[in-house]
């Protein structure tokens, strides 16, 4: 188990530095110069040159990318060419947003799709089976900012029973700025619910068709608990895997539900900073999301691992 | 021997028929999709209006015998916008999915050809890219070199390359050790021969199955896209920015928002169902496993 984390810690490693150095790369050969975006058409060669200098633009490529992967690694971001502030301090703004949506949305999909996924295999052939199959066809194929265009009509247009965009914050309490997350996390979350619902379905098929079923089974034990206590802990291993890439998915997947209600998380930071060509910011968002994904992916990996020894062998 | 190889191609298409004329599934997202396909190609010769001509004091309207979605806020048709926008979906996702195909399955199957370190890059390359969040990568790679339908074809297409190049090393591993593939290297062909010959031919299913999905995720993605004002321009026509401008719409028009949506809600679909028949009809074993 030891030799497997490592070497499982080491490829999450070398992944996270190709990928900031992709990141870094491929912004560098962005057309703009920051510094005179910062000063505007009018600034003169001089002003352009000198501001260049102060921000560090003419230190070769390799030694800014090194002096920024050092930076990171003390866990500072640099600093944001338009705002002047830390880098770290406008992702943590934007993150106590993006992160509650995330896990929200999360949590609402696994709610509706575990129930449905072993009602259907339980029930497999039936009609509900087939009806809740044609729904989850129904929910993939849908668009969540269109989803969350209807929603918004109905709940926060014609109903009024919550805010139609914006966030308040969380000094007020957790009440106001969960009741602006509400309807975002719903629309976010139906199509992942779709997918969910589809591979809890299958995996739990799976497992059913195995001998070790048919063993509890011919040894007279109900239907019931054969389904909840060796069935469903077998068929969990995909359904963990699907919900890791959700995670990930639903963090960096936000960017357009977060214009739908002009909520100010990770996903507008980026798209502001793009515009601005306010680089730094968007090398760390895009850096911490992948590292995001990486981490999460490392979790499950590890978690089958501990769950399941054959796994661990390669 | 000719003879035998036509005997036996008719009698694998006889099978497919078959098999296909069973499949409800594939029957209803090969409907879906030809009629899509059919309302694209119609309009490029005609659409009910034209839909660069503004007529203001149309705009707004309701459903009608003479708009069946109504108009939009310049007093466009929507039927005849839905038509337009049509194009601009297809060719983008399907562009994006032949990026990936032509990309990745030369690179999947010299991965499982050669083995090896090779085949380790390969994989750790595409970790890499799978690490990257698709929509946030997509919405970076467009802003940055500026929006418009090609750059989105080429960010979409960008993540395809992975997804294609992964099926078909998976499948091309699974048939180098078989009997076949033996027998062709016993007669001294090469592994790019071998390759093309007998590796191809027989991943083209799985192929096309994921091809078909990718399709819908582009579509998906390409809506995406436009929405945020990243996908093509005006004056070309596109779904996602139908529902862009229905947002700003929608207190005192909702209803135009209903078309767009329902129009890739439909397309995908279509074109789920079609990959899910698909994937039954030309796998047998699948088939009997579900």
């Amino acid at each position: 188990m030891l030799a497997y984390t490592a070497h499982r810690l080491l490829i999450v490693l070398v992944t996270l530095l190709v990928a900031s150095a992709v990141v870094f790369f491929v912004l560098e050969i962005v057309p703009g110069d920051p510094a005179r975006l910062m000063l505007g058409l009018n600034a003169t060669d001089d002003a352009v040159a000198a501001l260049r200098e102060q921000m560090g633009l003419n230190q070769p490529v390799l030694t800014r990318y090194f002096a920024w992967l050092a930076g990171m690694a003390r866990g500072d971001f640099g600093e944001s060419l338009t705002y002047s502030v830390p880098v770290t301090e406008l992702i943590a703004d934007r993150v106590i947003v993006s992160l509650p949506l995330a896990l929200l949305a999360l949590g609402l999909s696994t709610a509706i799709a575990i129930p449905v996924g072993i009602f259907t295999a339980a029930r497999r052939g039936t009609r509900a089976d087939t009806a809740a199959m044609a729904g989850t066809q129904l929910g993939i194929a849908i668009p969540n900012f269109w989803f969350a265009l209807l929603l918004v009509y109905v709940f926060a247009v014609t109903l009024q029973w919550v805010p139609a965009g914006g966030f308040p914050g969380w000094d007020d309490g957790v009440w106001p700025g969960l009741r602006a997350l509400i309807l975002p996390a719903i629309a976010l979350a139906l199509p992942q619910a779709a997918i969910l619902a589809r591979v809890a379905r299958s995996a739990l098929l799976e497992t059913l068709a195995e001998d070790y079923i048919r063993t509890a089974r011919a040894k007279g034990l109900p239907a019931n608990r054969v389904l909840w206590r060796h069935a469903l802990r077998n068929a969990m291993i995909p359904v963990l895997t699907i919900l890791g890439l959700q995670f990930a998915f639903l963090l960096a997947g936000t960017i357009i539900i977060e214009n739908v209600f002009f909520l100010p998380g990770l996903g507008q930071l980026v798209f502001q900073a793009i515009n601005q060509r306010d680089l730094i910011v968007v090398e760390g968002v895009v850096v911490l999301l992948v590292a995001t994904v990486v981490i999460v992916n490392f979790l499950v990996d590890l978690a089958y691992a501990w769950a399941d020894p054959r796994l661990r062998r390669r | 021997m000719n003879d035998h190889l036509v005997a036996a191609e008719h009698e694998d298409w006889r099978l497919f028929l078959k098999k296909a004329r069973a499949n409800r599934s594939f029957q209803a997202g090969a409907i879906i999709t030809l009629l899509i396909v059919a309302v694209a190609t119609i309009s490029l010769v005609w659409t009910p209006y034209d839909v660069s001509r503004l007529a203001i004091p149309e705009r707004l309207q309701g459903p009608s015998g003479a708009h069946w979605f109504g108009t939009d806020h310049f007093g466009r048709d929507i039927v005849s916008m839905i038509m337009e926008g049509s194009r601009n979906s297809i060719a983008v996702a399907l562009i994006a999915v032949g990026i990936g195909m032509v990309i990745g399955v030369p690179l999947g199957c010299w991965a499982a050809a050669k083995r090896g370190w090779i085949d380790e890059v390969f994989m750790r390359t595409s970790d890499i890219i799978f690490a990257f969040p698709a929509l946030l990568s997509a919405v970076m790679i467009t802003a940055i070199f500026g929006p418009g339908a090609v750059n989105a074809i080429i960010a979409i297409g960008i993540f395809n390359i992975p997804v294609f190049a992964r099926v078909a090393r998976g499948a091309a591993l699974s048939l180098w050790p078989r009997e076949f593939i033996l027998a062709a290297r016993a007669s001294g062909k090469g592994p790019a021969r071998i390759t093309a010959e007998h590796i191809l031919p027989n991943i083209a299913n799985l192929l096309l199955v994921q091809g078909t999905i990718q399709f819908s995720l582009g579509i998906l993605a390409e809506a995406g896209l436009s929405y945020v004002g990243l996908g093509a321009q005006p004056p070309a026509t596109s779904w996602g920015r139908m529902l862009a401008e229905a947002q700003t719409m929608m207190a005192i028009a909702p209803q135009m928002a209903i078309a767009p949506g329902a129009a890739i809600i439909v397309t995908v679909l279509g074109l789920n169902l079609l990959g899910d028949g698909l994937r039954d009809v030309l796998d047998p074993k699948l088939r009997r496993q579900r």
